[in-house]
């Protein structure tokens, strides 16, 4: 048996795949920020809450990380079925990454915060800011610049987890080129073609996170 | 005014407040002093409520300061402090450090929020370093940015709690400095300080904290001069 590899196949489904590519880092992007948005919170649910804040948040950080990304998104897209409530792929997938990613990134921030002095809420807060204001203008900024590297190794995640929404019929990059390989049965050629292109966008990615790591940011003694 | 009545606070059976009785009024300047662990440092945070009481009652001019209804947020405001680490925001420039909290606070404009940390800055010597960052700091300029900070705010009355105790002995001085002008400005002060010298110089009254209680308290010139307990002789001669 031989297989006659040929990429021209590929260069010609180019266009169709940046498209899908661009889906899929338009997603990872939006579900990576909500991720953040909903994880502070979480974070500080679930190491400085009490009572029903502080098991909400650990079972949300506890389940999105102890289960397959593929089941959350079935869940959202199937699951939900059983509820009368229908999302189409891309709402499923965004949904269930938003999930995934505040759950990791809520464990990332619950150690950023445990690195950031307890004097600095004090200093916040006799200044007159409530809890919120001295987290959001205190607290936050130095976690972030704490926990930069593993945002960055989240985001990385969240961008290889899109492939997962082409099971779902999502036109990501993976969706795609599953497409193009059912047509022309050149399966080969197309998953190594998208292999590259998640390679390329991880490291762009992580280029783009060491080129604006904040730096101006120390702990005071 | 600041009325301290009665006031008692337990960290489980540990009693380190047993019934404190002060009043403090304005333009006057009071060093609380004692051995460590005597209670004053957790006394000065309890009267901006950053530090819970088990019972009695802290007022500040008029208003409860552990009432339900009482706004602390607003209430700190009038009570700025400084504490022994420094906590200057390392994520900011010594300039926003001074700002932050009269622009998202107060919602002061940014250009009166710089005129203000700018006057502010110049009152403790800092002006030079607007630009940098607290890291680039000493110590004693830290501190001196503290200083800066809660004034900005435009307090009643300044909290310090041991601020120079973390200091290099060679820092000390310009900190102490910032403070002797503040009270010569007729700042309403209290200290909680290990400085003698200081305290017998610029205090009004001096209040001596022994296990909980204030043991004495009375003029400098009585306290460090003419003690009447032994607990506070000892203590004195010791402080040298």
């Amino acid at each position: 048996m031989s297989y006659n590899f040929q990429f021209g196949i590929v260069l010609d489904a180019l266009p169709d795949l940046m498209q899908g590519a661009a889906l899929s880092l338009s997603i990872a992007i939006v579900t990576m920020a909500v991720g953040i948005v909903l994880a502070m919170p979480l974070a500080v649910g679930s190491w400085n809450g009490k009572g029903l804040v502080t098991f909400l948040s650990r079972s949300w950080i506890e389940l999105a990380r102890n289960t397959p990304c593929l089941a959350q998104i079935y869940f959202f897209f199937y699951g939900l079925g059983a509820f009368g409530i229908f999302l189409s792929p891309w709402l499923a997938v965004g949904i269930a990454l938003c999930f995934n990613n505040a759950g990791y990134l809520a464990e990332i921030f619950r150690g950023g915060l445990k690195g950031v002095n307890a004097n600095q809420m004090k200093g916040a807060r006799s200044l007159g800011f409530g809890p919120v204001g001295a987290y959001r203008y205190v607290v936050f900024p130095q976690v972030f610049t704490n926990t930069f590297s593993s945002i960055g190794n989240q985001f990385i995640w969240a961008l290889l987890n899109t492939s997962l929404g082409a099971l779902i019929g999502l036109y990501d990059l993976s969706g795609v080129a599953m497409d193009y390989q059912s047509r022309t049965f050149k399966t080969f050629e197309f998953f190594l073609a998208i292999a590259v292109i998640y390679f390329i966008l991880a490291k762009l990615v992580l280029f783009l996170a060491n080129r604006f790591k904040p730096g101006g940011a120390r702990h005071a003694a | 005014m600041i009325e301290i009545k009665q006031v008692r606070k337990s960290y489980g059976s540990l009693e380190v407040l047993k019934g404190i009785d002060l009043t403090i009024d304005k333009g006057e300047v009071v060093a609380m002093i004692g051995p460590s662990g005597s209670g004053k440092s957790t006394l000065l945070q309890c009267i901006n409520g950053l530090e819970t009481i088990s019972s009695g009652e802290i007022i500040v001019d008029g208003v409860s300061v552990f009432d339900k209804a009482t706004n602390l947020n607003h209430l700190r405001r009038k009570l700025g402090i400084v504490f022994q680490s420094y906590n200057a925001f390392p994520h900011m420039t010594v300039r926003r450090n001074v700002t932050l909290a009269l622009t998202k606070v107060l919602g002061v404009s940014r250009d009166q929020a710089n005129a203000i940390a700018e006057t502010q800055l110049q009152r403790v010597g800092l002006l030079a370093k607007a630009d940098v960052y607290p890291t680039a700091l000493s110590g004693g300029q830290q501190q001196r940015l503290g200083i800066a900070r809660a004034l900005a705010m435009g307090p009643s009355y300044m909290l310090f709690d041991e601020v120079t105790s973390a200091l290099d002995p060679e820092l000390v001085a310009e900190v102490l400095a910032t403070l002797r002008q503040l009270s010569a400005e007729g700042m309403t002060m209290i200290l909680v300080t290990h400085e003698m010298q200081f305290a017998r110089e610029v205090a009004d009254r001096v209040v001596f904290f022994h296990e909980g209680v204030i043991a004495e308290s009375g003029p400098p010139e009585q306290i460090f001069g003419n003690p009447k307990s032994e607990r506070l002789r000892a203590f004195v001669s010791r402080a040298g």
